[in-house]
């Protein structure tokens, strides 16, 4: 696109197609062309198998429109997965540039196409991978945790699911339809600004975002709700599961976080289409506001991430340690002094902006205070391995692996807080490798213990252990080979986004860290295999009870997979390891006195909301007005006539509430028999 | 498990091994004072971070190990979840480290404060504390522009000073953010438009250094590369004399060219430079005839020039977007040359259109439209007290 000419439209193409040219399709690059074709290729596959199969009725009935919590929870997690394929792909092409570009070479990439794809990465990572993977964990189990049939909000759940797939699918576009932002992920002015990105690279980042955004903002109000209206009766809130109130704290974060991150987004996007000046270097903008106020937001967000993972963390550990959590009450409240801290230390990224010594040092000594209450998570979790019976399972090795790694990720990241120690460290590698160690070494390991420990619960099978082995060690030591190198080379003073190198001693370091790289696309190579071995063996890894793990919450309680109402009946909570309780008192499951069920209905507004907001923001994008006013008239159309929708809930009747339990019954006779 | 998770530590200390080989760790061996202390200091808090977190570690391991499932004589204590004592030293061990390294970054980061003047030049050495050599700094796209104020020169991506003197860097930036960072000699600091960082720092050894941009800046990003040469006083002079001696002058047309983006510069030397040209960086208005900031703001002090500064707009002459082939303009404030100039516009204004609203225009110090020529008589900094009182 920059060596060629620009053609811009005229007259009724303006109006219809606004800035979207034939130009505006990479056809002209090879690399772009192979891999729409490939992408084009597997989802005429894809599309021709659903309708072969006849499969595309079922989607939409039983899952597209579902306000079923756990498939909402389990579509999240599908999301995620799929595009943390893409911000792989962008990760190995940067590892692989990194390691090509010395001695002159300009490596594969250029810039045009590297500063896109760093960008990308980032993007992805956090808001499409990171963000769907732990609000579905949140969706799937926290119902379940507190005794509840669905969320506060069911249909919200499956509008804010579309948003952020909404969100997901205008990134993607970028790949074929025009290009991506050039500006980092966090989309810094001036840079970001028309002057210097007249591109729809980030227009593209902004209504990505913030059509994503609702949906996340939404999802974070209806968990709120939920935890805290909709628990089992006896379930005070100190009586919570750990994950239960790391999942509050998190969607409190949510709440109180992402309208910055809307509003600054909108102030950029006022900035850059009717020429405000908000962020702009002369007539009264300033760019460090833009900073400021994304931090406010972006500090929050990594503690959004990985709070539900230190709710994993408890819950596996304690588990596989056939032990109660160690220090229960101080692990509830370290959680709560992090989400507060979390808002007072949002400087610490940008202590080189000439902040004064004394505002410098009170964000950097915040920063340190955080460490106070997350190194007492990770004693509380080393002293409830303490006197156990550790079995070593999947989620257990997970989170043993992110123990060791996390608190080197922890030391660095207070090393990073001292401000003259950040003055020579700050965006360099050593920087990169630090928020890799903790998002890798905490999201990344955690999601996987979820993901392993939760997945008979979804599907009523186990996953497969070797796979489940080889992904392990593929993560684990392609974390190790891909970062540690990049810690000494930020010793080295080198600095992050480089695209090509003048030292040829660095290449080394680069080579063993796409040598990392390599090991860590074995690994998730290995866990998608892991998914279809274990699907594929099914029937051997089949578990009848509910309870494969001799597990201690309440989840653990109903069946594998749990049948649409969760729950026949409400369970009453005595002991905040509620399951374990009622195991050890020798509950019995009741037999008999079932009444209908009343639940949710279906609805398609979800999908057909977010389609007209993804068409607004692909309108807003390429400046076609007509199409954008269009859109946005029909969302608001839409939401009203949903208004009007009154019939929305069903009861599930009497015999078919019989029959399932029933079937549960006769399965764990058949179980007990054995 | 526990071997292998033993082999997973052998692994940890790989880069700390080759650490010890030494490399070319310009950040853990600098060559001058301020990032030799900065050094110190990473290592010092990773030391004192250690104190905790080796034994954390070991602890893990150890657990991980002695109380694995199959080890049947290990205690087992199911409901064992609570000890007021290991609490009180789990939150208290880490306080007691956060303590200190609260202590130490107070005093390291008000005594390593970028702005604040050197009172060494290197440990127990304040005696021999020379005047700062001046260094105005500019980041363009996608070059670094020094001026030596002193010496009337300037320099394209090459920088200098003499060993054991301080250097006082004035930083700023064209069109983007930039970092300024040369890690032998101290740490970074952001390079941002129409706002200026302050670095002080000294450099102990001779020597050629790397700078660059720690801040991506765009397309050229990579290539913002410098050389910095420490240098003794006569090579320093030396220095000075070659630029001197080069044939080009920095004059306000050469820099908006300089300024234009360009990738990979070479060094280009300028034995002269227009007068103030890097204030008017500063402050935005290199291109003739647009309105300095700082203009801006002393007027905006005075009460401002009312309806007059809404038509003293003109567009842009180039920016990087109609570089790129797109046709956005932008508008900029035009400087007002004359008082003349300013009462004409006031009184073209009065002529053409009256205001709808003939109520007062009530903000600070505004006065009303069309009343009088009164706001353009502006003269620079008056005293407060005269401030004042032409305001209300």
């Amino acid at each position: 696109m920059s060596d060629t000419a620009v053609v811009a439209n005229t007259g009724l193409a303006k109006f219809i197609f606004g800035r979207l040219t034939l130009e505006s399709f990479p056809y002209h690059e090879p690399i772009l062309v192979a891999t729409f074709a490939m992408v084009a290729l597997g989802g005429i596959v894809l599309l021709a198998a659903l309708t072969y199969f006849k499969l595309w009725g079922y989607l939409w009935k039983e899952w597209f429109t579902s306000v079923d919590h756990k498939k909402i929870g389990i579509m999240y997690m599908v999301l995620g997965i799929v595009m943390l394929l893409r911000g792989f792909a962008d990760a190995i092409m940067m590892r692989a540039q990194q390691a090509m570009a010395f001695n002159g070479s300009d490596g594969f990439l250029p810039a045009h196409h590297y500063d896109q794809v760093f960008t990308a990465h980032g993007v992805i990572m956090i808001f499409f991978v990171a963000m769907p993977l732990v609000t579905g964990l949140m969706n799937y189990i926290v119902p379940l945790q507190i005794g509840a049939r669905d969320v506060s909000f069911p249909f919200l759940n499956n509008f804010s699911f579309w948003m952020t797939t909404g969100g997901a699918i205008l990134v993607m576009m970028s790949l074929f339809v025009g290009e991506f932002a050039k500006t980092g992920w966090l989309a810094y002015p001036p840079l970001s600004n028309l002057g210097y990105s007249p591109d729809v690279g980030v227009d593209y980042y902004i209504w990505a975002l913030q059509v994503a955004g609702v949906g996340t903002t939404l999802s974070g109000i209806n968990l709120i709700a939920t935890i805290v209206k909709m628990r089992a009766p006896g379930m005070t809130m100190m009586k919570m599961p750990i994950f239960t109130w790391t999942s509050l704290c998190t969607n409190v974060l949510i709440v109180a976080s992402f309208p910055i991150l809307t509003a600054v987004l909108a102030l950029l996007s006022l900035d850059r289409y009717v020429g405000t000046n908000f962020f702009t270097n002369d007539l009264g903008g300033n760019p460090m506001m833009y900073v400021n106020l994304i931090w406010i937001w972006g500090h929050p967000e990594v503690y959004i991430l990985i709070l539900p993972l230190f709710g994993v963390f408890s819950e596996v550990t304690s588990t596989f340690s056939g032990k109660k959590l160690f220090g229960y009450t101080s692990m509830v409240y370290a959680t709560l002094v992090i989400t507060i801290l979390s808002y007072l230390v949002w400087l610490h990224h940008f202590f080189t902006m000439g902040s004064g010594a004394s505002v410098n040092s009170f964000f950097g000594i915040t920063t340190m205070i955080i460490s106070i209450p997350t190194g007492a998570k990770i004693f509380n979790w080393l002293f409830t391995m303490y006197r156990g019976r550790i079995r070593f399972e999947l989620p257990m090795m997970w989170t043993i692996a992110f123990m060791l790694t996390f608190v080197i990720g922890g030391m660095t990241g207070v090393l990073l807080a001292v401000p003259p120690a950040d003055f020579v460290l700050h965006n360099s590698l050593f920087l990169i490798a630090h928020f890799h160690n903790v998002i890798i070494g905490g999201v990344v390991f955690g999601i996987f213990a979820a993901i392993n420990f939760w997945f008979p619960k979804a599907f009523g099978f186990k996953l497969d252990q070797f796979w489940g082995k080889v992904s392990f060690w593929g993560w684990v030591l392609g974390f190790y080979f891909a970062f540690m190198p990049l810690y000494v080379l930020g010793l080295m003073g080198v600095t992050r986004r480089l695209r090509t190198f003048d030292d040829p001693s660095l290449q080394i370091w680069f080579v063993i860290a796409a040598f990392g790289a390599v090991l860590i696309a074995i690994g998730i190579g290995a866990f998608l295999v892991q998914i279809a071995v274990s699907i594929w063996n099914r029937e051997k890894l089949r578990d009848t009870t509910g309870d494969p793990w001799n597990g201690r919450t309440l989840e653990w309680a109903t069946s594998s997979p749990p049948p649409d109402y969760n729950f026949a009946f409400t369970p009453v909570i005595h002991d905040n390891d509620s399951w374990w309780d009622m195991k050890r008192r020798g509950y019995t499951r009741p037999l008999e006195g079932f009444r209908p069920i009343h639940m949710p209905k279906n609805t398609g507004t979800g999908v057909i909301l977010s389609i007209l907001a993804t068409a607004m923001g692909f309108a807003l994008i390429w400046y076609m007005w007509w199409l954008a006013a269009l859109s946005f008239v029909a969302i608001v159309g839409v939401a009203i006539f949903h208004t009007f929708n009154y019939n929305r809930d069903f009861h599930i009747p009497l015999e078919d509430v019989i029959r399932t339990e029933g079937e549960r019954t006769k399965l764990l006779a058949v179980q007990a028999a054995s | 498990m526990g071997n292998t998770l033993s082999r997973l530590r052998i692994l940890l200390l790989l880069p700390l091994v080759a650490l010890l080989g030494g490399c070319n760790f310009v950040v853990m061996n600098p060559a001058g004072d301020i990032a030799v202390q900065q050094r110190d200091l990473v290592v010092i808090s990773t030391v004192l971070m250690l104190l905790i977190i080796v034994p954390v570690m070991a602890l893990i391991v150890f657990f991980a190990w002695k109380y694995r499932q199959s080890n049947a004589d290990a205690k087992y204590e199911p409901d064992w979840d609570h000890s007021t004592h290991l609490e009180l030293v789990i939150w208290s061990m880490p306080l007691l480290i956060i303590i200190c390294l609260g202590a130490v970054t107070w005093s390291s980061t008000h005594l390593l404060d970028p702005y604040r003047r050197l009172d060494r030049i290197a440990p127990g050495n304040a005696a021999s504390l020379l005047e700062p050599l001046q260094v105005e700094v500019v980041a363009l796209d996608w070059k670094w522009l020094f001026f030596y104020p002193e010496y009337g020169i300037a320099t394209v991506n090459e920088l200098a000073a003499p060993v054991d003197r301080p250097v006082r860097f004035k930083i700023t930036a064209s069109s983007v953010m930039n970092s300024f960072y040369i890690p032998a000699l101290a740490g970074q600091i952001y390079a941002m438009p129409g706002m200026e960082t302050k670095l002080h720092a000294v450099i102990n050894k001779a020597g050629v250094y790397d700078g660059f941009s720690a801040n991506y800046s765009g397309a050229g990003f990579s290539g913002m590369r410098f050389k910095f040469h420490g240098v003794d006083q006569a090579g320093f002079d030396a220095w000075i004399a070659k630029v001197k001696a080069s044939s080009e002058t920095l004059s306000r047309e050469a820099y908006l060219d300089l300024e234009k983006p360009s990738e990979n510069v070479p060094v280009r030397l300028y034995k002269e430079v227009a007068p103030d040209l890097y204030k008017a960086i500063l402050n935005m208005c290199a291109q003739p005839g647009k309105m300095c900031m700082s203009e801006m703001m002393a007027m905006d002090a005075k009460g401002g020039l009312g309806l007059a500064s809404a038509r003293n707009i003109l567009p842009l002459k180039y920016n990087i977007s109609m570089l790129d082939g797109s046709s956005s303009t932008k508008n900029y404030v035009a400087s007002v040359c004359t008082l003349a100039e300013a009462a004409r516009e006031a009184a073209d204004h009065r002529s053409t259109t009256t205001p709808l609203d003939p109520t007062p225009v009530t903000g600070a110090g505004l006065a009303r439209p069309g009343a009088a020529p009164a706001p353009f008589n502006f003269t620079p900094a008056p005293p407060p007290a005269e401030r004042r009182a032409s305001n209300t």
